[in-house]
């Protein structure tokens, strides 16, 4: 039960953190959603055997989360929410494949990279995402989306499931107050009434809709979604977005850490 | 300013399952006047408060907003005079920040956004929730939540408000509160409530529904100092007029 009403308060602190007032929060949401997207497609992008080459990457979110004056330990605990699907993913890949690989006279076996890979990509795309919404906050990303044409239905639905989504799990908390209270002996709810109880979440799931949508057609709503008019694109934005660019191209076709690495043995490749 | 006036006219409605809901209503609400609609639960103040907005149309009978009948057609101009304010301010809060909320209605109605920042602005220093307009609307307490549940309908400047259970849930200061600004509104006020302390103090008329009838309809202070009338509908006195729990004097 309090595990539902810590992660009510955990919704709550991103949006906290995306009213903040610094460099990064100041960028044009546009800009900066684009910008999160070009890096996750390079991150993305890079072979399942690369490890050195993506390291170079981790300089965007640590940069980010920096000048967005962020705390750290709240990000992190966010990105473990991922962690089980990315161990299930990769998990597999050194039991299936053992070629072995030396590196630096160690051996180690072509599994265990492509694992130790897909857990840094996860970290990279992972916290990416985290740190837009939280330097931006989800009511400016919707109208980021807008802006890209996104079809508004899409947009309506992103936006209210990430506004009754409290709502919900509050009334999911209340439901297994419920339960648990009448229900002393037992761990967790019992299996026999599990399609009641989520019966009756859906229930007042469309009860609620209804009432929410009818809230807004006496507001005059239409299927028009108005956000109102955004600031334009400044000279800043586009520098932000450009600067960034360029380095993820840059990281994506030269390895840079080998790069360092024959600079200072004096070989060049 | 009759042409603010509301106006019901031997209303009828039957929910598709046949409960017969409203059985024959007939009233009329000046300008300005503030009335209570009382009742037992499922006597039908929420049907009415629904033919009233248009969301429901009646089976007989008609509803006029000014002298303009409420149907399909002119609901759009009806929903505009008529600011309704829900019961639980969640469903009316949907939108990610207060400001946001507020500005919805004036948006739909094609507003420049100049004229919708100066009404939201408005609104939300009527309710005096100004300092809020950033915050997500989940955020925020139960007289606050209420608070800019009400601002997201004054920002469409309508002549009338019609409340469901504007003061449930709410603490007895936030309570307290509420019905001061209520009380300051000029608009026209309709409100359905079970507290009937609050309709004593803010409505000037009541009318008290039974069984989807009028049970009566009159000065609030007659009707709801009728105990007999009360009780045969399923209320009581306000609580202000029973006797004193601890020297059991009667008040006034």
């Amino acid at each position: 039960m309090s595990n539902i009403m810590n992660s009510i308060f955990d919704i709550r602190l991103l949006d906290d953190l995306a009213r903040k007032e610094t460099i990064v929060h100041r960028i044009h949401p546009l800009v900066k959603f684009l910008t999160t997207f070009i890096y996750l497609i390079v991150v993305v992008s890079f072979g399942k055997y690369e490890i050195s080459g993506l390291l170079p990457l981790l300089i965007f979110p640590v940069l980010i989360m920096t000048l967005a004056e962020l705390p750290l330990r709240p990000i992190l605990k966010r990105m473990l929410i991922a962690a089980p699907f990315v161990v299930g993913i990769g998990i597999m890949n050194p039991i299936f494949d053992h070629q072995a690989v030396s590196i630096g006279g160690l051996s180690v076996s072509r599994g265990w990279i492509t694992f130790l890979s897909i857990t840094l990509k996860s970290v990279l795309t992972v916290s990416a995402a985290l740190l837009l919404i939280a330097t931006t906050g989800m009511d400016k990303l919707g109208s980021a989306l807008r802006m890209l044409k996104i079809p508004r239905l899409f947009v309506l639905q992103l936006l209210l499931t990430y506004r009754y989504i409290s709502v919900l799990m509050e009334e999911v908390s209340r439901v297994l107050r419920a339960y648990a209270m009448r229900s002393p002996q037992q761990k967790g709810v019992h299996w026999s009434v599990w399609g009641s109880l989520a019966g009756q979440l859906l229930i007042r799931t469309f009860e609620r809709a209804q009432r929410v949508y009818l809230a807004m057609r006496l507001r005059g709503f239409t299927g028009e979604y108005n956000t109102g008019g955004y600031p334009g694109i400044a000279a800043r934005d586009i520098a932000y977005m450009a600067g960034w660019t360029v380095f993820f191209v840059i990281a994506r076709i030269y390895n840079i850490p080998m790069l360092i690495g024959s600079l200072f043995t004096g070989v060049i490749l | 300013m009759s042409h603010h006036k509301t106006e019901v006219r031997d209303l009828y409605y039957v929910y598709p399952d046949g409960h017969k809901a409203i059985n024959g209503i007939t009233f009329k609400i000046h300008h300005g006047e503030s009335v209570g609609i009382i009742g037992a639960n499922g006597a039908g103040k929420s049907t009415l408060l629904m033919l009233l907005m248009g969301v429901l149309f009646p089976c007989q009978g008609e509803v006029l907003v000014g002298e303009v009948p409420v149907t399909k057609k002119t609901v759009p101009v009806v929903r505009q005079r008529m600011g309704m304010v829900f019961q639980d301010p969640d469903d009316q809060l949907f939108m990610t920040t207060v400001y946001d909320d507020v500005a919805f209605g004036p948006r739909n109605y094609k507003l420049e956004e100049t004229e919708v920042e100066r009404r939201v602005h408005e609104a939300l220093e009527m309710v005096g929730i100004l300092h809020l307009k950033d915050r997500a609307p989940f955020k925020l307490s139960g007289g606050e939540k209420r608070a800019a549940a009400i601002a997201s309908v004054l920002s469409m400047k309508p002549d009338i408000l019609l409340m469901d259970e504007p003061t449930s849930a709410l603490d007895p200061k936030s309570r307290r509160r509420l019905m001061k600004l209520l009380d300051g509104f000029e608009h026209t006020k309709i409100i359905t409530s079970h507290d009937l302390d609050m309709v004593f103090e803010l409505c000037t008329r009541t009318i008290v529904i039974k069984n989807g009838q009028i049970a009566a309809d009159g000065p609030t202070k007659e009707l709801l100092a009728d105990a007999e009338l009360m009780d045969d509908c399923g209320l009581e006195m306000p609580l202000a007029l029973q006797g004193c729990p601890v020297c059991g004097r009667k008040n006034g």
